[in-house]
């Protein structure tokens, strides 16, 4: 078989692959749910129900949103300049370390002036994280994915040591978690009386600025050429090198937001569990959202929304939530390949 | 303890030998699918599925060497996944890698609940023993450490073996080769480059899942969420370190595991103590990333490796 591009791909041809990728990852679901003994069209339904079904439910859907929005920009990001960093989740990490080691009392003062300290102080140590996998693909040409992979594991091996030791809640009866932030370094509600913090709206404001970043600014231009052709973007003039390092900035920053939102929106402190894996989800939010900013809320609010309702079904009927983890994984992988049907046809030999 | 007597002793030696082993199966499956063309990433979920398929199978009642085969066709079906959507179809190797861990694991999970639902600690199961080789396990010191092993770790380095001899000796492995550095050229052949590299991804994910297969079925005797722990990622730098060859692949995984023994066992010293035991844990993710860095100048990368290969396109 082979590849041949469509000059002029039909409506049909646009939406019917990603319809049938869709389709076909509800059928997966439904055939695991049967091989849990249960039925498919409650599992499906509990999950909808679960995710959207009422407005404690929807609330919570949009809790869980709000870190895959930054880490889901972070990926973005990355990948439109082809610089793969998987390591959002040490980014992410290591903005959530920053908002507790300053929000704790360190600085005492006023929300107004302690919140957006926070938030930057948050973004530099992101973009930190990122930025010794950067250099060192750039300058000795280490390739970042594993560099970043490896740099999670290291990363939450040392939030271990510092709960453990000096960030150690006194008052926290042994386990490892750190001091809760004071009054002034917590987000407030977005409105009164709804269970949805400031956090969300500072993902919504990141994802309108990194659009205007990439479509309205050299940088995004120069990122997304480096990203479409790493060799024609060097004959054009494009310094590749620091591109990719401005890049890695803005990820490791954005990722580093998930991290501060977190903690000062709805934990309160930091803990090992933190996130169940919100960077690596980040990847998937990206790819489903083809990797436009503005798109991924919408691929955020959709994988939220599967994990809160397959919680709220497993809660009911006891089939197991990584149900939620398989689907995610089948619809990325249907998905990639449906886009590329939307552009190529299959050619028999 | 003295640090020399740790390096002159046999336990200490056995002990690397058997943490290099799972590393072994998996770096090789990697460099078969590298050595072609093709970055698997779905390395770490693969191990996981093969970790517990192997051990399922022999907690549901077949043999050991049963259990084995089991998972390495558990990983050649995931192989299969990750090589159609990346070699005929051409998609990222990065996106469909991380895709097919996260399918692999989560799928492992999800069979894991349905198989024990009502378990806590997870049964165990009789695991393979170590089969003292006659005559060369009284060898001192080398005797020990490299013929007092659990069968699967003859095989991991009988595989070497043999992996390097395909590799270098038969056509077939010319064909592989050449499929990673000049596809072009292999198509020239007449031979099928999408063939040799669905092959190499297929037989590579079953030595991954062997690996994982390896965790539960010899070096422990049971399964754990989590167990396979970033060993994939480990291997995907061994690989790189090894400079794609077998051989030194195989050396840098001994050598790699004997620096993981070494910490476990300064761990346990008067120094150790006095050290978070975080740092030690640290060191295998730290020495996986100075090793890519000291590799980096002379690392030999396959010509072809990443680049989709689609026929008549020039």
């Amino acid at each position: 078989m082979r590849l041949e591009p469509i000059a002029n791909p039909s409506l049909a041809r646009t939406i019917l692959p990603p319809a049938i990728a869709i389709a076909m990852t509800v059928v997966v679901a439904s055939l695991l749910a049967m091989l849990a003994g249960a039925n498919p069209f409650s599992v499906l339904g509990l999950i909808l129900k679960g995710a959207f079904g009422s407005k404690f439910a929807a609330l919570e859907t949009l809790n869980r949103a709000t870190p895959l929005i930054f880490t889901g920009l972070s990926v973005a990001v990355a990948f439109r300049a082809r610089l793969w960093n998987i390591g959002a989740e040490a980014q992410l990490y290591a903005g959530a370390l920053i908002t507790v080691v300053l929000g704790t009392g360190a600085l005492p003062w006023g929300a107004g002036a302690l919140l957006p300290v926070l938030a930057l102080g948050a973004m530099l140590a992101g973009a930190l994280v990122l930025l010794v996998p950067a250099l060192l693909k750039v300058r000795f040409g280490v390739d970042e994915v594993v560099t970043t992979l490896l740099f999670n594991f290291i990363f939450l091996l040392f939030i271990s040591m510092l709960l453990e030791g000096p960030l150690k809640d006194p008052m926290g009866m042994g386990w490892p978690k750190s001091e809760r932030l004071i009054a002034e370094a917590r987000l407030p509600r977005m409105m009164e009386g709804l269970r949805l913090h400031w956090g969300f709206g500072l993902a919504i404001i990141a994802a309108a600025v990194v659009w205007v970043i990439q479509r309205r600014t050299t940088l995004g231009y120069e990122m997304r050429a480096v990203g479409l052709n790493r060799d024609a973007a060097r004959f054009a003039g494009i310094a590749v090198n620091g591109v990719l390092i401005k890049t890695a900035l803005l990820s490791g920053g954005l990722a580093a937001l998930a991290g501060f939102s977190e903690v000062a929106g709805l934990k309160g402190n930091l803990t090992l569990d933190l996130s169940p894996g919100f960077g690596y989800t980040g990847i998937i939010v990206a790819m489903l959202a083809l990797l436009n900013p503005l798109a991924v809320v919408a691929a955020a609010l959709f994988v939220a929304g599967i994990f809160v309702g397959a919680d709220s079904m497993s809660r009911a009927i006891g089939v197991p939530t990584y149900l939620a983890d398989i689907m995610l994984a089948t619809a990325l992988l249907l998905m990639v390949l449906a886009i590329l049907l939307t552009r190529f046809r299959v050619v028999r030999e | 303890m003295d640090m020399l007597d740790i390096l002159l002793s046999a336990s200490f030696w056995a002990a690397a030998i058997r943490i290099a082993s799972p590393l072994i199966f998996a770096t090789l499956g990697e460099l078969i699918c590298e050595r072609a063309g093709v970055l698997n990433l779905g390395i770490e979920g693969i191990m996981v599925a093969g970790a517990f398929a192997g051990w399922m199978a022999v907690y549901s009642g077949t043999g050991l060497w049963t259990g084995v085969l089991v998972a390495m066709v558990v990983g050649m079906m995931f192989g299969l996944i990750h090589s159609v959507l990346t070699v005929p179809f051409g998609l990222s190797q990065h996106v469909v890698g991380l895709g097919v861990t996260l399918l692999a694991t989560s799928s492992t999970y999800y069979a894991y609940r349905l198989a024990l639902p009502e378990v806590t600690s997870p049964p165990k199961i009789t695991a393979f023993q170590p089969f003292e080789i006659p005559i060369l396990s009284d060898i001192p010191l080398l005797g020990p450490a490299l013929f007092a092993q659990t069968p699967m770790t003859y095989l991991a380095f009988v595989l070497v073996a043999v992996v390097a001899l395909v590799l270098y000796c038969t056509p077939l492995g010319l064909a592989l080769r050449a499929a990673g550095e000049n596809p072009s050229a292999v198509a020239a052949q007449g031979l099928s480059v999408t063939g040799i590299r669905m092959g190499a991804v297929i037989v590579g994910s079953g030595f991954m899942a062997m690996g994982g297969a390896f965790l539960t079925m010899s070096a422990f005797d049971s399964f754990f969420f989590e167990m396979v722990n970033g060993r994939g990622w480990i291997c995907i730098a061994l690989v790189v370190f090894g400079a794609w060859k077998p051989g030194k692949a195989l050396l840098g995984a001994v050598l790699f595991a004997a620096f993981d023994a070494l910490q476990i066992r300064v761990q346990q010293t008067p120094l150790g103590a006095d050290i978070p035991y975080q740092i030690f844990l640290m060191t295998p993710y730290v020495l996986s990333i100075l090793a890519l860095i000291a590799m980096s100048r002379r690392a030999e990368v396959p010509g072809a490796l990443m680049v989709p290969f689609n026929k008549g396109e020039r």
